[in-house]
């Protein structure tokens, strides 16, 4: 809502300066979005083109040399009437062009410099008129050459960000009134004297009774025999000042009546209309053209106004070209009706059209302002373009009700948490236009027609907090208990792993829950795809499935940028329907390039599989998991190298998958055109993670270490290729464990002198016993019991 | 007698030699060898008449250990120089670079997250979450936002289905309702997360991120409110002062509705937050509406309190000096590294928000 002060003096009476009327909005909620200074407008200047030239490069343009007061400039413009010796206005470089907002710079046009600009009436919003330049009367403005044509000194523009509640703030007699109740100013009263006509509105007007008619009331009046015009400067001015475009002295008027009172009227051509007005639900399929140039195809039941020959306009949103008024009307129809908030938002939805009328009814119009409304429009045309007023005629299909709301004053202290005796709560409500009767410590309150957005005793809270100054409310300390943990154990799992997956040398990064579905497609396996109806881009299409979506294509982005050693992670959620709770918290990490890169201690390496597989082992026992009972098998998901990856389980049972790690399938990295030296990837899926059922202090068991001799042996076997380290280990350490202590590989060996199904794997057996010193028998018999268990259950044999 | 000294003599003399290991250890082999000299003086003790026997025995015993001293210490000289030696040859550059070791970071949007659950914590909220995927009863009518109201424009929402039921949540406020639903009052949490809105230029991305809060119990009052946000904007910004301004507003599921604005300044290009002349608005807050919290079966006569809304993209970039908000969500590895936080740097109540 843009308004300026000037306006508003005309409902308020004020010595205030405009610093402290902002300031004063912003404390009762209207909150100022900006302040402009039409200032801008001073850089317009009178001035007189002395040479026009055809310029050498374009036939349609021309080269002017303007006067501006004793100094020349050079132009470039366009305009057919742009010819010697005219009076025109001249807009210098740095100047703000009012209609489009666009700050002229110096500019080559077509090789030649243009130093600012010749401004057309549109240009200016002066008027619709763009074929040419604006040409000044000669007699007018020959003395005035190098002046600023916009004279008057003009307020600023305020620009007001009204929140969807304060309908009757969408209107500068509104926004006075609430200024006025706080004691900034006083309200103009507003005398107005009504028409009297003896004349018959002779249009007949029908709401129908349609289900859910989204027409309450409709008052209209009927001006005969005008001679509609350009408006006269001061309505011309208004409407400039706050950035609207004069049209006509009707337009102009409804306008005008609109900004002022928050009252939107509509103008009907009457002599277009055929055997007056029908309000009545649309029929599906029903077209009309409306002002804005478009045809509208309509749906069943929305509120429109029609004559027998169909449908002239939506109810409250637009009109139709057909009744529009032209500077040649004669007989013009005003409407000011009220229509339905709900109906209104429903029929604009549906077919996207927003205006200035739809904003106001959508959010409630005052009912009560039909005759007000209709009184002032009609007395200003009958005073400009003349004319015959009729008699105001109102439609009804609903008589208005009063809103009355009990108030108990105690609840303003309840809430608000401080004290203002009921005379100052009276005081506050009367200012803002509420009726009210005080009973006890009760007031019995009859709401404005003018406020839809008060119906209950919180709302009047509200209002007085509001006026009465939010700086009022005193502040209580906090008090610094904690009744329950401030983090439960799923979160804190969540930031153990987030923390520890960082300190592995991990960048966290947040992407999009969102992505491109022809990625998504590379990593969602079977998981449907889950699409959004209206993305922001047709690359951000779909929510995604997997953790590495997105990754993926940063983690290329990164390489782009020239980056080759990379380890980034994510964590945040993973997508598997559209139904609210369809989520999980996945940790996903990448690391590309090589490890020791150009160190001269090393010789680099690509990272793989068993560097990734580090990286996830050790950030789950971080976070509290044992990773002797993880359980390792190698299927895993299409994206992971079918051969090096694997899936982790938190035990042998395989009840679920905590997480994938591996190297990123090649034919993947191929699709998604990364360049890497080399890819691996993981996933730990947080929420599948049982939690450790104890806490710190019962994980802690009693202390218990040995301090007998410990002795190592060394095995080597020879075993069939394709069987699994994790069972060979799992098959030892079982074989005694109170005396297996600790179980490493050593060496994996394929090749020469070992046949070709086989592999040669080395082990270390750590063993110890806790409560005696082994003698050599007793080791010997325990060497001979592992080389059996291992030979019986895998078929190995112990090499020689 | 003569002996011995003789012996002592000639071989403290050619101790005093520069010898290697081996010549000391043909010395020892010399004396105290099975046919050493020294050895073999012992062997003649039985033979020395009783009355010199014992200063024989004595004098012999002080030349041995005078010897065996002796040749220790040079051997101990030996192999010290052979040490020094060593060690001279081994100096290497030492300021030649480490091993090469990665260091991982922190994203800032998560640094904040803990540093404001970590103030929120100490007045006894605790942390609550809920689905990014929400349906439109929780994300707006039981937020007092019914469908054909105005208040739903202030939201561009991303629509998962043509019926427009399911979405994602525009706002962590849902987690207010799913919240209340679950338990009984009183209600004390806080709700980081993402929240979506189909909005993109270059102060708004489609994701970002908000913290909800939501005090429900008996007599919480707007005091209680300004108290509570004051507090945490001291305790966020880390400064003793700061001005701060409730503003009447309007939001559909608070009522009365406020936003804060703080004071800040602009010094050397950065942004100083705490008394400048200059309003920043930081966040949105009120009363819970009644219909609120009717719709969650909860008794207005008994129960009201207060919620909050606050950007936590928006706070970070104010606390850290990041201008691009889009730039979160860039994963640019330059500016992951530049502004990210080590992982150590947890944020905690006794140590404090950050270093």
């Amino acid at each position: 809502m843009k308004i300026t002060f000037d306006w508003l003096k005309d409902h308020l009476k004020t010595k205030s300066n405009e610093n402290k009327l902002i300031e004063k909005l912003t404390d009762i909620g209207l909150e100022v979005e900006s302040v402009e200074a039409s200032s801008g407008l001073d850089s317009f200047i009178v001035s007189r083109i002395i040479k026009s030239e055809k310029h050498p490069n374009a036939d349609r343009l021309k080269v002017c040399d303007v006067d501006i007061g004793g100094e020349l400039k050079k132009v470039v413009c366009g305009a057919l009437n742009a010819r010697k010796g005219i009076l025109t206005i001249y807009a210098p470089p740095g100047a703000i062009v009012p209609k489009n907002q666009i700050k002229l710079t110096v500019s080559k046009i077509r090789g030649v410099t243009s130093y600012g600009m010749l401004c057309s009436e549109s240009e200016l919003n002066l008027s619709n008129e763009s074929s040419g330049i604006i040409e000044l009367d000669n007699k007018k403005f020959k003395n005035k050459v190098g002046k600023k044509f916009f004279s008057k000194k003009q307020s600023n523009l305020i620009d007001l960000s009204i929140t969807p509640n304060r309908a009757d703030c969408l209107g500068v007699r509104g926004i006075a009134r609430d200024l006025a109740s706080t004691g900034f100013g006083k309200i103009v009263d507003f005398k107005e004297k009504k028409i009297s006509s003896k004349l018959k509105q002779k249009i007949n007007v029908k709401i129908t009774k349609d289900k859910n008619q989204g027409c309450i009331a409709f008052g209209s009046c009927l001006i005969t025999g005008i001679k509609n015009c350009e408006s006269p400067e001061w309505l011309k001015n208004k409407l400039i000042s706050v950035g609207q475009k004069s049209i006509s002295a009707v337009v102009d008027i409804t306008n005008y009546v609109m900004l002022d009172l928050n009252r939107p009227l509509h103008a009907y051509d009457a002599d277009k209309i055929v055997k007056g007005l029908i309000v009545r639900n649309s029929k599906k399929g029903e077209k009309f053209t409306a002002l804005d140039n478009k045809e509208y195809l309509l749906e069943e039941g929305m509120c429109i106004i029609a004559d027998e020959m169909g449908v002239l306009g939506l109810g409250g949103i637009i009109g139709g070209t057909r009744t529009g008024t032209e500077i040649d009307t004669k007989n013009v129809l005003i409407e000011a009706a009220y229509f339905d908030p709900r109906s209104i938002r429903k029929t604009s939805n549906i077919l996207n059209i927003d205006t200035e009328a739809k904003y106001r009814f959508e959010r409630g119009i005052d009912p009560m302002s039909i005759e007000l409304g209709l009184n002032r429009a009609v007395k200003l045309i009958k005073e400009i373009c003349g004319g015959k007023i009729s008699k105001i005629d109102i439609q009804r299909i609903d008589q208005l009700k009063k809103k009355i709301i009990k108030f108990d004053t105690k609840l303003f202290e309840k809430i608000s948490g401080f004290k203002i005796s009921s005379k100052e709560m009276i005081k506050i409500l009367k200012n803002l236009g509420f009726e009210v009767k005080s009973h006890k410590s009760n007031l019995k309150l009859q709401i404005p027609s003018w406020r839809p957005d008060i119906n209950q005793e919180i709302d009047i809270v509200e209002e007085l907090v509001r006026i009465y100054g939010y700086d009022k409310v005193k502040i209580i300390e906090p008090i610094k208990t904690r009744k329950k943990q401030t983090l439960t154990q799923s979160q804190r799992l969540f930031h153990f792993l987030q923390r520890s997956v960082a300190t592995k040398g991990y960048l966290e990064t947040i992407t999009w829950s969102f992505t491109d579905s022809k990625i998504n497609d590379l990593f969602r396996e079977k998981i449907k795809s889950i699409e959004i109806v209206n993305p922001i881009s047709s690359d951000l299409n779909v929510l995604r499935n997997s953790i590495f979506s997105n990754l993926s294509i940063y983690l290329s982005k990164n390489i782009d940028r020239g980056f080759k050693d990379i380890s980034l992670f994510e964590i945040g959620p993973v997508f598997s329907g559209s139904e609210p709770g369809e989520q999980e918290t996945v940790l996903g990490g990448f690391r590309s390039g090589k490890v020791s890169r150009l160190s001269w201690l090393e010789k680099s390496r690509n990272v793989d599989v068993f560097d990734i597989k580090k990286d996830v082992i050790q950030s789950l026992e971080e976070a509290g998991f044992n990773p002797s009972k993880l359980f390792i098998d190698d299927e895993t998901p299409n994206y992971y190298h079918p051969g090096k990856s694997g899936r982790i389980f938190l035990n042998k049972g395989k009840d679920r998958v905590v997480a994938y790690f591996g190297e990123l399938n090649p034919n993947i990295i191929k699709k998604l055109d990364i360049k890497v030296e080399s890819l691996v990837g993981f996933e730990i899926f947080k929420d599948r993670l049982l939690l450790p059922k104890k806490s710190l202090k019962d994980q802690k068991t009693i202390y218990k270490i040995s301090d007998f001799q410990k002795s190592e042996r060394d095995f080597a076997f020879i075993i069939d290729k394709d069987f699994k380290s994790q069972e060979l280990i799992e098959i030892i350490s079982s074989v005694d464990k109170n005396l297996v202590k600790e179980v490493k590989i050593f060496d994996v060996y394929q090749g020469e002198n070992i046949p070709k199904d086989k592999q040669s794997i080395a082990i270390n057996v750590t063993i110890q016993s806790s409560e005696k010193t082994l003698k050599d028998q007793d080791l010997e018999q325990i060497n001979s019991l592992i080389i059996k268990t291992v030979e019986n259950k895998t078929g190995a044999k112990i090499r020689s | 007698m003569s002996d011995i000294k003789k012996i002592k003599d000639e071989f403290l003399s050619k101790l005093k030699n520069q010898l290697t290991i081996s010549e000391v250890n043909q010395i020892k082999t010399d004396l105290f060898g099975k046919k050493g000299l020294i050895s073999s003086e012992f062997k003649k003790i039985s033979q020395v008449d009783e009355n010199n026997r014992k200063k024989f025995a004595v004098q012999l015993n002080e030349v041995k250990e005078e010897l065996q001293e002796r040749i220790d210490s040079k051997i101990n000289e030996i192999q010290n120089a052979e040490i020094n030696e060593k060690l001279i040859k081994e100096k290497i550059d030492i300021t030649l670079p480490s091993r090469p070791y990665i260091k991982g970071k922190i994203h800032p949007v998560s640094q904040t997250i803990d540093e404001i659950s970590s103030i929120f914590s100490e007045i006894g909220f605790s942390v609550e979450e809920g689905p990014d995927v929400e349906n439109e009863y929780n994300n707006f009518t039981a937020l007092n936002t019914p469908d054909n109201h105005p208040a739903r424009d202030m939201h561009d929402t991303f629509y998962l289905d043509r019926n427009k039921h399911k979405l994602l949540r525009t706002h962590t406020s849902p987690v207010q309702i799913r919240t209340m639903l679950k338990d009984k009052p009183p209600f004390k949490i806080i709700a980081p997360g993402r929240t979506y809105r189909s909005d993109s230029d270059q102060t708004h991305s489609p994701m970002f991120h908000q913290v909800e809060g939501l005090n429900i119990d008996k007599d919480i009052n707007m005091g209680h409110l300004k108290g509570c946000l004051n507090y945490f904007i001291k305790e966020f910004f880390e400064v003793d002062k700061i001005r701060m301004r409730f503003r009447p507003s309007h939001f559909p599921f608070t009522e009365p509705s406020a936003e804060v604005d703080i004071g800040y300044e602009i010094k050397n290009e950065k942004i100083i937050i705490g008394e400048g002349e200059k309003w920043l608005e930081i966040l949105g807050c009120g009363m819970v509406h009644p219909n609120v919290l009717k719709n969650v079966k909860i008794d207005t006569k008994t129960y009201q309190g207060y919620a909050f809304g606050i950007g936590i993209d928006r706070l970070a970039m104010l606390k850290y000096g990041i201008n691009d908000l889009r730039s979160f969500f860039d994963c640019d590895y330059r500016w992951l590294n530049h502004f990210g936080f080590d992982p150590l740097d947890v944020p905690t109540n006794y140590r404090g928000l950050s270093r």
